[in-house]
Formats: C-alpha cells, sequence, structure tokens
C-alpha cells in the first residue's frame, strides 16, 4: 500500500496539452477516480504515474519517494488495460506467472501465489486455456489476477470494464469494489462513464482539459458541482443551466418537481415551464420543455420518478418549484461556482 | 428506374473466372509446363542438339550422387542458403526493431534500407562486382588508405574459395534485407501497444521482453518470411552468376547455377533439369512444414 502524488504534472504532445499541470494526493487505501471526457487527459494522467509515458514537467511520488526516472517496472504499481492486453501466446497459468518470473520471485514459489490469485478471481479452472478460448469477462479476470498476483502497493486500472457487455459490467463492478476493499490497495481508475465512477469511487476527480475541474467524494461533485463543466458532465441528463445578464444558474432535473409534490417547509422557487415532450423510461419520465418569465425561452429537461402519477400534457404549461439550496450559481465567464444571486427576490 | 440488364460486373460467377484466369494462365505457362517438361528431361538423355532421345530413368539422378561438382554444389547450397537466412533474420530483426522507433531522419534511413530491393538486382550485383573487383576493390584501396590492409594483404575477394562463398552470401544478405525487414516491420507493428506495455509494467527487461513476448507474436510472421527467404536462396542464382559464374574452381556453384551450366551453357539438358529438380522435394516439404508451423503459431 502507498500513497500517489502528482505534483504540477504536465505532459504537452507539441502544442497539445493532454494534461496540463494536475496536483493530486491520492490516499493510502483510497479508491480515486479519474472522470472525464475523451481526450481530457485522464488516460495520459494514468500512464504517467504507471511510467509508460514520460512527463513533460513535474514530480510524481509513490510511497513519498519520486519516481520520475524509474521505470514502470521499479514503481511496484500494476497496471489493467481496457483492452486486457493478455499474452495471447500464453495460457492463463503463464499470463498470471509472468509478472512473478520477470521479478525474480522464487521459482518453487510461484505455482502457489499462482494458484491463489486465479481462485480470487474464480478462473481456477481456466488455467491450462490461452486467452483467445476466454469469453470478455474471464479475459477481465485474467488481466485482474495477473495484476494482484504480485501484491502492488498501486493498482492502475484503465477502463478496466468498458468492454463488457451492461449485464456483467454491473456484476464485474460490484466484484471490483468488494475486492478492492478487501485487500486495500491503493487504486487508480480511470473511466468515462460517470455510473461507474459515482459507484465505485471514495473520491472522484473530474477531468476536462488537461485539468482536474474538481476533486471530491461522489455527492460533493454531483451536489456541488465546482464548475459548469462538471455540472453538465455529471448526471443523466444534466444539470439545467440557464444564462442570464452576467451569472448561469442551474439545478438537476430531479429536483425541479410539479409544485405539488414538493413536501417540505424549505423555501421553494417557482417557475413556469411549457412541456413539448414527454419520454417514459421506465423507473423515470424525462419531460423536455421551455422555461417561461425568468428564463424566456431556455430549454430544460425535468425528471420525475414514475411514482408520481400526476398526468402531463404535451403542449400545456405547467408551474414547477425547485428548492431555493437547489439552485446552483456559476460565473459566466469562468464558469465557476459563485454565490447565490436571489433573482427570484428581485422580481417579487 | 432498374436497368434491363445485369452487368457483367454484378455476376459474381463469371467475374471471379475472369479474374482469377491470368493467374492460372501465368502459372500453367511459366511454371508448370517447364516444371512438367523439366521432370521428363530429368529421366532422360537429351541434349540441345539431339533429333532423339531415349528414356533412362533414374540413371541422371545416380550419376549425380557421384560427381563431386555436384555434391560440392549441393554442400554450397546449403550453406549459401542457411548462413544467408541466420544472417538475414538477425540483421532484419535489428534494422526492423530500431525502425520501429521515432527518430529524426526516420524515413532516409528506410528510404536506404528499401533501395537494393527497388533497385535491379542485376545492377545491383555489377554494382558488388566492381566493390569486389581484384584490382580495382574499394574495400582492398580504403583498408589500405586507412593502414588496415599492410603491403602484403591483398584479399581476392572473389578469387579466393572461401572469400568467394562469404562476398556471395554477403551480398545475397544485403539484396534479402529490405524484404525480411518490411516483412518483420509489419509483424511488428501489428503488436498492440497495450502488450507492449503490460509487459514493461509487470517488470519484464530487454531480453526477457523480445525472447517471450515480442518474438513469439511475430513468429508466424517471420516463419513465413523464412519460407520464402529458404525457397529463395535455394533456386535463385542471379548474383552468383553476375559475381563469380560458380567459380573459383566450381567452389561457389550452387544447384541452381550448376543447372543452369550444364543443362543451357553446356547443353546437357536431362543432367541439367535432374539438378534443378534434385531439392525439389526437400524444398516441397520444407515449404508444408513451415506453413503448418506458422499455421499452429498463430495467435488471435
Amino acid at each position: 500500500m502507498a500513497t500517489v502524488e502528482t505534483r504540477d504534472i504536465k505532459k504537452h504532445f507539441g502544442d497539445v496539452k493532454a494534461v496540463d499541470g494536475v496536483d493530486l494526493s491520492v490516499n493510502e487505501g483510497e479508491f480515486l477516480v479519474f472522470l472525464g471526457p475523451s481526450g481530457c487527459g485522464k488516460t495520459t494522467l494514468l500512464r504517467m504515474i504507471a511510467g509508460l509515458e514520460t512527463q513533460t514537467s513535474g514530480d510524481i511520488l509513490i510511497g513519498g519517494q519520486v519516481v520520475n526516472d524509474l521505470p514502470p517496472r521499479a514503481r511496484k504499481i500494476a497496471m489493467v488495460f481496457q483492452s486486457y492486453a493478455l499474452y495471447p501466446h500464453m495460457t492463463v497459468y503463464k499470463n498470471i506467472a509472468f509478472p512473478l518470473k520477470a521479478q525474480g520471485f522464487p521459482g518453487e514459489q510461484i505455482p502457489a501465489k499462482v494458484e491463489w490469485a486465479a481462485s480470487t478471481f474464480g478462473i481456477g479452472k481456466l488455467l491450462h486455456r490461452k486467452p483467445r478460448e476466454l469469453s470478455g469477462g474471464e479475459r477481465q479476470r485474467v488481466a485482474l489476477a495477473r495484476a494482484v498476483v504480485r501484491e502492488p502497493s498501486v493498482f492502475l486500472l484503465d477502463e478496466p470494464l468498458s468492454n463488457l457487455d451492461a449485464k456483467l459490467r454491473t456484476s464485474a463492478r460490484d466484484e471490483l469494489q468488494q475486492f478492492q476493499r478487501r485487500i486495500g490497495t491503493t487504486t487508480i481508475y480511470v473511466t468515462h462513464d460517470q455510473v461507474e465512477a459515482m459507484g465505485l469511487g471514495d473520491r472522484i476527480a473530474v477531468m476536462s482539459g488537461g485539468k482536474v475541474r474538481q476533486l471530491g467524494s461522489p455527492q460533493e461533485v454531483y451536489n456541488e458541482p465546482a464548475d459548469t463543466f462538471v455540472a453538465g458532465f455529471l448526471g443523466s441528463p444534466p444539470m439545467n443551466l440557464f444564462e442570464r445578464d452576467d451569472y448561469i444558474a442551474g439545478f438537476r432535473p430531479e429536483t425541479f418537481l410539479p409544485v405539488g409534490l414538493h413536501d417540505t417547509s424549505e423555501p421553494l422557487v417557482t417557475l413556469w415551464a411549457k412541456i413539448h415532450r414527454v419520454e417514459h423510461l421506465g423507473a423515470d419520465r424525462l419531460l423536455y420543455g421551455t422555461m417561461r418569465d425568468t428564463f424566456p425561452n431556455e430549454k430544460v429537461i425535468i425528471n420525475i420518478p414514475f411514482t408520481v402519477e400526476m398526468s402531463i400534457t404535451p403542449g400545456e404549461t405547467y408551474e414547477f418549484a425547485v428548492k431555493e439550496k437547489d439552485i446552483k450559481f456559476f460565473d459566466q465567464a469562468t464558469g465557476l461556482r459563485t454565490e447565490p444571486r436571489r433573482f427570484w427576490e428581485k422580481r417579487s | 428506374m432498374i436497368p434491363q440488364t445485369q452487368r457483367f460486373a454484378d455476376n459474381e460467377r463469371w467475374l471471379g473466372r475472369v479474374m482469377i484466369a491470368p493467374a492460372i494462365v501465368y502459372i500453367v505457362a511459366l511454371v508448370g509446363f517447364p516444371f512438367f517438361l523439366a521432370l521428363f528431361y530429368s529421366v532422360s538423355n537429351i541434349t540441345v542438339a539431339s533429333q532423339e532421345m531415349s528414356f533412362l530413368g533414374l540413371d541422371n539422378f545416380r550419376h549425380l550422387l557421384s560427381n563431386r561438382t555436384f555434391l560440392r554444389a549441393l554442400r554450397n547450397t546449403f550453406v549459401f542458403a542457411f548462413a544467408s537466412q541466420v544472417l538475414v533474420l538477425v540483421l532484419a530483426k535489428i534494422l526492423a526493431l530500431s525502425l520501429l522507433k521515432d527518430f529524426r531522419g526516420k524515413w532516409v534511413v528506410r528510404l536506404l534500407i528499401l533501395l537494393p530491393w527497388v533497385a535491379p538486382i542485376s545492377l545491383g550485383s555489377i554494382g558488388w562486382l566492381w566493390i569486389l573487383d581484384s584490382v580495382y576493390s574499394i574495400i582492398n584501396w580504403s583498408c589500405r588508405a586507412l593502414g588496415i590492409f599492410g603491403p602484403m594483404t591483398w584479399p581476392i575477394w572473389l578469387g579466393q574459395p572461401t572469400l568467394a562463398m562469404a562476398s556471395i552470401i554477403t551480398v545475397h544478405v544485403w539484396r534479402l534485407l529490405p524484404l525480411a525487414t518490411v516483412i518483420l516491420l509489419g509483424g511488428l507493428t501489428s503488436i498492440p501497444q497495450d502488450i507492449h506495455d503490460a509487459a514493461a509494467v509487470d517488470g519484464a527487461g530487454f531480453w526477457r521482453h523480445n525472447f517471450q513476448i515480442t518474438i513469439p507474436l511475430v513468429l508466424p510472421i517471420m516463419l513465413v518470411a523464412m519460407l520464402f527467404g529458404v525457397v529463395f536462396a535455394f533456386t535463385d542464382m542471379i548474383v552468383i552468376f553476375v559475381l563469380t559464374r560458380g567459380g573459383p574452381y566450381d567452389t561457389t556453384q550452387v544447384l541452381a547455377s550448376l543447372a543452369f551450366f550444364t543443362g543451357i551453357d553446356g547443353g546437357d539438358l536431362g543432367t541439367g533439369a535432374a539438378i534443378a529438380l534434385f531439392l525439389f522435394p526437400v524444398l516441397a516439404a520444407s515449404a508444408i512444414l513451415l506453413l503448418r508451423l506458422a499455421r499452429r503459431t498463430e495467435v488471435t
């Protein structure tokens, strides 16, 4: 187990700033997720921590030691790749044993270690098979077993679930988290899937344009987004954002409910919206519409749980309400969070 | 509007036949026919000028086995083929590995490496003929000017049996290297970067990485390259024809050149055909073996 730290780390490919000054510190045993759209620099950052990419400037520390000049094999890390990167010409056994042999592990102890790693992921019966004879889920387990077998101090996972089908992904996510909790190894996990990030991470680093936009617990980044990017990236559908004068106001689709449905003594802000289209998604009902008065003609998406049976007809205008505290404000120029601008008071 | 007539290009049955026809004509006319003619000649006593011929059975082959020139050529063929193959494989692997990395002026190096393949073989060989000339050899004069050769040292590259063989192997390697390099380069670039990254993270050093990951993964392609190389080395004679004509004293004669000199220049078509066909079973067997091996080691 070890901490991982990056200090003002940068990676420039010519004019492209893939990673542009990232300061991070991952605590011992923590599960940290790098979340961002493709091209945001999250994989490059992970590869620099692994030592597969050399940073343009900045320091990387693993376990308090600067590892800038150490090759990947000397960093006591293990990595799982999106493609799993199993050695296609080796059996599962040899794949798992490879890191042990490469690191000069005593030969007579290797079989026991491989058995242990394989049984941890329930692939003990597949040891004699070649990777091409395995299913996607099995390959992913082999990749994990190969990473675990040498008992690294840091796990680096690069979108390890993205090649699995949706159903398998959910169960694999669950297993992965249980496993990480059990062995307590510091883990950095890269994904573009916010559900994975929210579900797995102790903390999430939301990245965009080579920078970390926000670092916080899943609740923090969801409920208290640091800027409009985080607000717009997290949540499905994302936060509704309305530009007005010099600020941007926004609220989550699920906080904006028909006015009678709020069962609270907290102060509410009521707004009118005309509904154009209704989507029934099973657990939720999505309403697409445009705002009236305060934010004229701005598009809005509203998410109502299916338990609300109120009938909504497209073309009609309804009165909705959102709790005052659920409205977030951002600076128009920088996109950063600002103090509340109580627009509803000015109006009255 | 739907066209009333089906166009010829839409008729896959006939289009396929027409497209494959040139290849079949080529193989039948230029490979098949001469091959069967050679089979026929090799069991006869036909000569260039003869009006009639008679059937000899395997006499031609039997005589060859007691012919010292033939045995020497047979040995040379194997030395030539295996020495050049080993050199080509090792050098091509090194070249391909270095071309895999990005560096300034990479395209110039690529061009230089490919040049021997693009230039006509006979032209290149004639260039070598001058480089290895007994009087004007640039190697000898350069070495003397640099003080590497003393006043008494003056190797005759194409005139001394061992040197002549070494020269021929060198030129052959020079010629085959570009193709082998390009084939290997193709094989190397087809290995996903993730596999290399995984090996680096797993702790493999240079040798382990090469011998346990890279080489096993390009092995199928390497075997195919080797198959071409072996067949080429066993059957080709242009380098020898231009440089030494089999000399001195038949010490650089290989089966292909000996067959040519005996059958065409010497006029003894029967013996020439027998020499040419002598290695056919060996080559066919090695081709089948290598192809099966390549298929077995194929990985997905």
